[in-house]
């Protein structure tokens, strides 16, 4: 198998994520299992308050996990780890947000905003070093020099997403979790972000989990898909997996949804709505499966043996 | 004048102060817009979508003047509209609005029930028994299950989607003749977003309204509108036939704004993007405001405005490529053949994975 020559980077096992509310429980995120390839940028795909964003937090160690692992190179860094661990962590993975203007402090200057990490890691030799790798950085995402002494708000939403990106690559991680990197930002302003991230996988060798909710951005931008749905995960293939035979319900309602820009298409079409409700969901509880090499799906054995036979039905008339 | 014009926009000006500085942030826009027709404004943030229709209803922030124009409505200018009572006769009542976030147009101390009922009661002067079975109705009809029950509840308790769900039915609540949907699905997750703008189709057939749908996501444009403008830096640079602007667009910048979908893009090459940042509106714009990132433009696109240049009857664009004496330009390939290369990308009927 292909899959045993990847260096598993991130692992995540039976990861159980609950908030307490007035003692009420609700579980965010239910065994979730997933790997994570050096290299790949990998796509965490759900509503809001599916709980992506949830696992992505956990793994940078902001959100406490109840339950399971989550295993970086081989180390295991949820719970209680030791301070020079977390700061390991901290370093090595970077977190990009979705709000631009949120993410970034409003009182410091750009100069001060891309090189808090360096400060708090004494990652730089001396005054003269520390601004040759911000100058560094601000060059790689197109910003110049001169940009600064400005503070955040005399910047576009696209100029603040750069410098997000810049603030994260300036500490050399090895892993990038980029939680709805482009919804806050217009169209035009995307398709350079985007390329932008591509570029800094291809020169550095970096690895992306990506959270979104769009399928259609994630297709261009993904090596490996999972669509997560109120808190488990329901589906997991590689992108050309995925679009060409999705099995989960859920992912076929997420795929319907892409607004695609023509106009013959989008007229003709009828609206699907997921409703777990007027599902057949009798039989033993759904487990996640691998269904083919890589291609992983929520079901029970009466259910895969369905997926079994429309995946043998898909291939028959792909041949 | 056509009779099937609901709405008809002339030589409208809007300028804004801000700290001591003019900046134009309408820029000479005419526009008939066609009863229960949808037509779809497109443009990035800054290019005064919002501004244009918001000068519809007189609520240009304080600080935004019309400095030249007028808006025919109901055989009235509207903007001989001096005082807020006759603005009230038409804002909501006439012309509703839903705006991009639900929560910020709800009232978060009041009931939902309430913040209906009381747009009924004002604008129909109904009785407040009669007002809630409306409202109930309303609710039922937005997609509100046991809309009884969730009557009293707080905006709150309603998730994203069902609380533009009521910002919808509060703007249907006088029956306007028009609907200005102002990014409604922008901050909605795209599952809902279908469902909302299924819900606005449906009601806009049954209610009889004009929808102005204003987004910059080309893909909903797709799906909702029969008509297209695209705006940029405070002009319409494109009009047409939906079809006509996706299948034979002819303006660069919509050129770019299709290129740089990523529904197009194919894996490990790079997406296209318009390069830049549109221009500054503070400043005078000579020529063709897009020149500088246009990968077409013309000495005589900055020297120049270029006019509307008429391109079938239904469609028209703002470019000096379309003079005749411009050299013969093709769209780019990204774009070229776009129906048969959306099918190719999809499976089956142009729908991803669909069999």
């Amino acid at each position: 198998m292909e899959n045993d020559k990847k260096e598993v980077l991130l692992s995540v096992k039976n990861l159980e994520i609950t908030f307490f509310n007035n003692k009420k429980a609700f579980r965010a995120v239910k065994n979730a299992n997933f790997e994570i390839y050096k290299g790949e940028t990998f796509a965490l795909v759900g509503e809001s308050g599916s709980g992506k964003t949830t696992i992505g937090r956990a793994i940078i160690r902001l959100n406490p996990t109840s339950a399971g692992e989550i295993i970086y190179k081989g180390k295991k860094i949820n719970g209680k780890i030791s301070k020079e661990e977390e700061r390991e962590i901290v370093r090595n993975i970077q977190m990009i947000f979705q709000d631009p203007a949120a993410s970034l402090n409003e009182r410091a200057t750009i100069d001060y905003c891309v090189s808090e990490g360096l400060y708090n890691f004494h990652l730089y030799d001396n005054e003269e070093d520390r601004e040759r790798k911000v100058d560094m950085a601000l060059e790689s995402v197109g910003l110049l020099p001169e940009h600064k002494s400005r503070y955040p708000h005399e910047f576009s939403g696209g100029q603040r997403q750069r410098i997000g990106i810049a603030r994260a690559m300036i500490m050399k991680p090895e892993f990038i979790i980029a939680d709805e990197p482009i919804s806050a930002l217009d169209v035009s302003i995307r398709a350079q972000v985007l390329n932008l991230m591509n570029k800094f996988k291809e020169e550095q060798g970096l690895t992306y989990m990506f959270i979104a909710h769009d399928l259609s951005v994630v297709r261009y931008f993904s090596d490996r898909i999972a669509v997560i749905h109120k808190g488990r995960i329901v589906e997991i293939a590689p992108t050309n997996v995925l679009f060409k035979y999705p099995l989960h319900p859920y992912t076929h309602s997420l795929l319907q949804a892409v607004p695609m820009p023509d106009p013959r298409i989008e007229k003709a079409k009828e609206l699907v709505i997921y409703d777990e409700s007027t599902r057949d969901l009798s039989g033993e509880k759904p487990i996640l499966q691998e269904i083919r090499p890589g291609h992983f799906v929520f079901a029970n054995d009466r259910e895969m043996r369905e997926y079994e036979e429309t995946l043998r039905r898909w291939e028959k008339e792909e041949q | 004048m056509d009779k099937n014009i609901i709405l008809s926009v002339k030589n409208l000006e809007v300028k804004f102060k801000v700290r001591d500085r003019v900046l134009t942030a309408i820029r000479n826009i005419s526009l008939d817009f066609e009863d229960h027709k949808v037509v779809a404004i497109v443009g990035e943030s800054g290019s005064g979508k919002s501004v244009f229709t918001k000068t519809f209803t007189g609520m240009l922030e304080i600080n935004g003047e019309v400095t030249n124009g007028e808006i025919w409505f109901e055989g009235k200018n509207l903007l001989e509209n001096k005082k807020d009572e006759d603005w009230l006769k038409i804002r909501g009542k006439k012309i509703a609005t839903v705006f991009q976030d639900p929560m910020t147009s709800l009232n978060p101390v009041r009931t939902i029930g309430y913040q209906i009922s009381e747009v009924i009661m004002k604008h129909q002067g109904k009785s407040k028994e009669e007002a809630k079975k409306e409202a109930i109705e309303l609710m039922t009809r937005v997609g509100i299950y046991n809309a009884e029950q969730r009557y009293d509840e707080y905006p709150f308790m309603y998730s994203g989607g069902m609380r533009q769900r009521i910002v919808i039915a509060i703007a249907l609540a006088c029956h306007p003749k028009i609907l200005i949907c102002d990014e409604p699905t922008t901050a909605l997750d795209v599952t809902i977003q279908a469902q909302i703008i299924h819900l606005i189709k449906d009601l806009a057939k049954e209610y009889n309204f004009t929808t102005i749908y204003i987004t910059h996501d080309l893909g909903v444009v797709a799906n909702v509108a029969d008509k297209v403008a695209v705006m940029y830096a405070g002009q319409i640079i494109e009009y047409g036939d939906v079809e006509e602007i996706f299948y034979d667009p002819r303006h660069p910048y919509t050129w770019g704004l299709l290129s740089s979908l990523p529904q197009l893009g194919e894996k490990g090459s790079e997406l296209f993007a318009i390069r830049g940042t549109p221009p500054s509106l503070f400043e005078e714009i000579k020529g063709d405001a897009f020149a500088p990132r246009s990968d077409y433009s013309m000495e005589i696109d900055f020297i120049e405005e270029p006019p509307m240049f008429k391109v079938t009857d239904t469609h028209y664009a703002k470019t000096w490529l379309l003079d005749p004496r411009a050299p013969k330009v093709e769209k780019p390939k990204a774009i070229q053949n776009l129906h048969e290369k959306i099918l190719a990308l999809t499976a089956k009927g142009g729908i991803y994975g669909e069999r």
